[in-house]
């Protein structure tokens, strides 16, 4: 069947690259036409779960945002236009989640980038049994599952008996036990800390293999040259090493934006809103609160937040 | 030139005590975890900690297993709750009963599996198409994709819970696969991946008469499998820990995941500790064990990706 | 190889395609029937049920259905063996009645239920208080009516203050109770004794005043031992025992008699906050709930618990009844009162059924609680299973024999006639108890007690009203 099908295909290209008569026009209407829709083709398998599971429901919850919406089998939802919106930034309990969430974001998005960054450098030139050995022992924290690690977590910060204060007060760093998870001081950093060491692992991977990848014949003329080791790494590996750095920043917001599972075991929010980000405030709204065009307003303003900040992460990234 | 070297060797040897420091750090939960599945109920609620069991005993595992219990796998006809007699889903095939813990951990291995081979073909097609096609509307739907990617799924719990209410897919796992799929990291980091392809080949490859299924599997896909590998990986861990959408879409036994499962055991009894730690130790290990035996692949795969888009 | 495994990967991906499209096509239309339906037949039956119940009862042992029933831990029957046992005898009676358990925790359970009913997969029965079967999710349209139960014989022997509380405020009756007891706290004796402060209880009825118990607690912290009790606050789990202390301090009220609106605010109840707050030894803890503040008592970290009750005391898993893990002695004791008249806080627990639409499946659901609750041959079973107690005069005895007998009498003769109002179904309880916890978090940051109080009043009574 290739045969035929390949002379055909031939001489379509043929008349392409050659013919210059009138309906060359038409051809290529045909062929921007085709190529269109194999796109859509290549696309529909993708699109069908997109648009099912990610644009519908978005489109949903922005129009639910407009109404008093709760649940029960007599309740109608009641239209309320902006309202909801307009109530969202009298809320300081939103208010305080929104600035959480941006805590949170802005903090482990650069420290994990050049933490990680730091170790790779440190590690990556070991011996190939102890550079597995660390980079295994900074992945585990990833593959153990944020649910299992939060357990220990819980314990190990536990006000009576945790080994945070057992050791703090054995070394004579405190002199009363601290209260980590249930004091608004300490409460969101320990969530932070959490976040932090799951969420390393794969950078590291990733940067101990880029910097195992430079081109060494680079840095060795360098060094030639008389380049120091911080130039060395500014000017050589650091632009080699670039496309790892954005993808880094990439996945490490997008699992920042997602840090639930942390707060929902370990405070609920709390103390006094102190752990609240706008995810988890959106699920409490919804299931405490029974508040659900509320919350899809809160769900509506993230995701602008949330959109406008890739769109920059984009547009600088290309920039670049 | 001398103090420079001890300044790099002062730096180098700070720097490993920090790091060695901080790995103990990250692997104490771990260690934590698999010793206190094996102690004795007074040890784990000992209020000073004993680093090390005294006595390795099994009744931890043996409480976890005779909890509860659930059939190994339930093969259904989709969507029979619909017409069956007593509202049930007619099930054609059903395992052996089996403790519901190990029910658990076959359908997180299933969803992060089937999460991750349904991403991989959807994206890395829809990528391609988005980096080597022309065609109306490319760029709002690339916009929409870029805005779209680091949503949090919190944002459209109410919509979602309901729209899988009326698919019929509220309490089963492909509630949990299917946005997963949808998300469009996957596709933004395969259209990345596809721009790399030389536009010259796929000419070439059309010259000779391949079709388009034919080019997109004989050379796009030999191209991109570094970038495929990396969102296998990201896809499997990311959703094997998305812990959110199982605690909103599953809710009867045989169909949690073992996240969910230790979740429950924490909440229903804080108290033992013991328990909790067997469930949690059931949940790391195995998957630690495919990162350990696959570590080489593991790294690679991330690594070569990453470099190369 | 390669290119069949590709094959085989696109056959593959196509039928999980057309199956999904399937889904789509397929599910859109019927939905909205379903919806549209429970209304019309939530009604027609309603009416005739009280009336056919007799004959109903009759005609349905052959009855054919499948329901689920989601439990909370409430005692034993959070434990699967227990409950089996249970159905098994259920089954002996009705074989044609499928029972499907699940087993929820008070961490995640309400959210659990709450999915499931947006998800169009609510239990057909459940089993809780009426805080929530009642207040929250009968309150909401979502429960069937259950006074025909309560026309039965035994229904009309329930007690009126356990009849009225699972009667909502539409005059439907969202819950059929099973068992009750009386929330109240804990001393461990050995602490007590190192301090000397026993001199402050009284052990024969197990009572004591507002000013003893201060003075205990300031005992037992000059004694060395710093962290005396807590006020956890963390979440809700266990609220009622912080709600307990505040309330019969200096005897003030949550809500009013009548369970339209929450009463908190007065001068009675910031003054026991206040002195709770001030007092050495209490800590305001919002890093613990309820289940974690008995198991810092179990570990003598904690010299007293508010978080007990009667489960608590027969509970032997950790080490036999009534003692800590080292050993030490707990003694069970009223909440202490300045008047000499304590309100313990009450606990009731039974079942509701859930509105799903299905007629076959609700008259099952019934024959379920009638069985479990009415039957006079498994009732005692069915209590005995929970670890508390009736709540109907003609079951008695339900412990003869059994090794917690004479503590279960003892609790039934001290504890259960202080039994106050079980104010735990006004209007909007969701809310006002998770605005109470966030309240007691922000008094214990410092927050200004009386300013606190007020803005939970406030709160909580827009949510009573709003509802």
């Amino acid at each position: 069947m290739n045969i035929p099908f390949l002379i055909t295909e031939q001489i379509r290209e043929r008349g392409l690259f050659m013919a210059k008569s009138s309906n060359a026009v038409d051809r290529s209407k045909v062929l921007v036409r085709r190529e269109a829709r194999a796109a859509w083709l290549f696309l529909l398998p993708n699109m069908i779960f997109f648009v099912g599971f990610v644009v519908i429901p978005m489109i949903l919850c922005i129009y639910t945002s407009f109404f008093d919406s709760t649940m029960g089998n007599d309740t109608k939802d009641v239209f309320i236009g902006l309202q909801n919106y307009k109530e969202l930034w009298q809320d300081k309990i939103f208010l305080r989640a929104l600035k959480n969430t941006f805590v949170i974001v802005l903090v482990s998005v650069p420290v994990v980038c050049i933490f990680s960054l730091w170790a790779s450098s440190v590690i990556y030139k070991l011996k190939d049994s102890v550079l597995s050995l660390f980079r295994c022992i900074f992945y585990l924290p990833v593959v153990t599952g944020s649910v299992a690690v939060t357990v220990v977590w819980k314990w190990m910060f536990n006000n009576y008996y945790g080994i945070f204060n057992y050791i703090g007060k054995g070394l004579g760093l405190i002199e009363e036990n601290i209260n980590w998870l249930g004091d608004e001081r300490y409460a969101l950093w320990c969530i932070i800390l959490i976040l932090l060491t799951t969420s390393i692992g794969q950078p590291i991977v990733l940067y101990v293999s880029a910097l195992g990848n430079v081109d060494t014949s680079l840095v060795e003329a360098s060094a030639v040259d008389g380049a120091t080791d911080f130039q060395q790494f500014w000017k050589i590996k650091w632009p080699l090493i670039m496309p790892t750095t954005l993808y880094i920043l990439v996945i490490t917001t997008i699992n920042s934006f997602q840090c639930f599972a942390l707060i929902q075991l370990l405070t609920s929010g709390g103390p006094n809103h102190s752990t609240d980000t706008v995810m988890y405030y959106i699920y409490y709204t919804a299931f405490k609160l029974y508040r659900y065009g509320y919350g899809n307003a809160m769900g509506v303003v993230l995701a602008i937040f949330i959109a406008l900040l890739s769109a920059v992460q984009f547009k600088l990234a290309k920039e670049k | 030139m001398n103090s420079g070297v001890n300044r790099t060797n002062a730096y180098k040897i700070v720097s490993m005590i920090i790091l060695v420091i901080l790995a103990i750090l990250f692997a104490f939960p771990l260690y934590w975890i698999v010793t206190g599945a094996f102690k004795t109920a007074a040890s784990v609620n000992a209020t000073s900690p004993d680093w090390f069991p005294k006595e390795w005993v099994l009744d931890n595992f043996r409480k976890l297993f005779s909890k509860q219990s659930a059939p190994l796998w339930e093969l259904g006809i989709p969507f029979s709750s619909k017409f069956s007699a007593d509202g049930k889903p007619i099930i054609f095939s059903a395992g052996p009963k089996v403790p519901a813990a190990i029910r658990w951990l076959l359908n997180t291995v299933f969803m992060a599996v089937m999460a991750m081979i349904l991403t991989c073909i959807t994206a890395a097609m829809a990528g391609y198409a988005l980096a080597k096609k022309r065609f109306k509307g490319k760029t709002m739907l690339f916009t929409l994709i870029v805005c779209a990617m680091a949503l949090p799924k919190q944002v459209i719990l109410i919509p979602l819970l309901r729209e899988m209410s009326s698919l019929s897919l509220y309490n089963t796992i492909w509630a949990v696969i299917f946005p997963t799929v949808g998300w469009p990291f996957g596709v933004f980091l395969m259209k990345q991946f596809s721009e790399g392809v030389p536009g010259e080949m796929l000419e070439a490859a059309r010259i000779d008469g391949a079709g388009e299924a034919k080019t997109f599997v004989d050379i796009v896909v030999p191209m991109i499998k570094p970038g495929i590998g990396a969102l296998a990986i990201f896809t499997f861990i990311n959703s094997w820990n998305d812990y959110f959408m199982q605690l909103i879409m599953l809710s009867s036994t045989p169909k949690l995941t073992i996240s969910l499962g230790i979740a429950k055991l924490q909440a229903e009894n804080a108290t033992d500790f013991g328990l909790i730690m067997a469930g949690a130790s059931l949940a790391a290990v195995p998957i630690i064990a495919i990162f350990i035996a696959f570590q080489k692949y593991f790294t690679q795969g991330i690594a070569m990706g990453a470099v190369k888009g | 190889m390669k290119k069949r495994m590709n094959k085989l990967m696109a056959l593959g991906l196509s039928v999980i395609m057309m199956l999904s499209l399937a889904a789509c096509g397929n599910e859109a239309a019927p939905e909205q029937e379903p919806a549209a339906e429970p209304q019309e037949t939530q009604e027609a039956p309603a009416e005739e049920a009280p009336a056919e119940e007799a004959p109903a009862e009759e005609a349905s042992e052959d009855i054919s259905a499948s329901i689920t029933l989601w439990t909370y831990p409430i005692g034993s029957w959070g434990d699967s063996a227990t409950v089996e046992g249970l159905i098994a005898s259920f089954n002996s009676k009705y074989p044609g009645i499928d029972v499907t358990v699940e087993y929820l925790d008070y961490t995640n359970g309400d959210d659990q239920v709450n999915t499931a009913i947006e998800g169009g997969q609510a239990p057909d029965l459940v089993m809780e208080g009426p805080e929530r079967l009642v207040a929250n999710w009968g309150a909401k349209g979502l429960m069937v009516d259950l006074s025909d139960l309560f026309a039965t014989a035994a229904g009309g022997e329930i007690y009126d203050s356990v009849e009225s509380a699972c009667k909502s405020t539409d005059g439907n009756y969202y819950e059929y109770p099973l068992c009750m007891t009386a929330h109240c706290m804990a001393i461990n004796k050995a602490i007590f004794e190192e301090a000397d402060a026993l001199q402050y209880v009284d052990l024969d009825t197990h009572t004591w005043t507002t000013e003893n118990f201060f003075k205990a607690v300031q005992a037992v912290y000059d004694s060395g031992h710093k962290d005396v009790a807590a006020i956890y606050c963390a979440g809700q789990g266990g609220d009622q025992g912080t709600r307990a202390i505040i309330n019969n301090l200096y005897s003030s009220t949550f809500t009013n008699a009548e369970h339209t609106a929450y009463t908190a605010n007065t001068p009675e109840n910031i003054k026991a906050l206040e002195e709770l707050y001030a007092q050495d030894g209490i800590n305001f803890d919002a890093s613990i709930v309820g289940g974690d503040e008995i198991d810092l008592f179990r570990k003598n970290i904690l010299a007293m618990a508010f978080c007990w009750n009667i489960a608590q005391q027969t509970n032997n898993e950790r080490n036999d009844a009534g003692l800590t893990d080292s050993g030490d002695e707990i003694i069970p004791m009223l909440f202490p009162s300045d008047d000499g008249k304590t309100e313990l806080c009450g606990g009731i627990w039974g079942f509701g059924i859930f509105d799903n639409g299905d007629q076959n499946k609700i008259e099952a659901a019934k024959l379920f609680i009638d069985f479990i609750c009415n039957d006079e041959n498994q009732v005692k079973d069915s209590v005995k299973s929970s670890g508390y107690f009736p709540v109907r005069p003609s079951v008695t005895g339900v412990y003869d024999g059994t090794d917690t007998a004479e503590v279960m009498d003892m609790y039934n003769k001290d504890f259960i006639p202080s039994l106050g109002d079980y104010y735990q179904v006004v209007p909007g309880w969701a809310e006002a108890r998770t605005e109470w916890w966030n309240m007691l978090q922000r008094v214990g940051t410092g927050g200004d007690v009386a300013t606190e109080v007020e803005t939970f009043d406030t709160t909580a009574n827009a949510a009573a009203s709003a509802n």
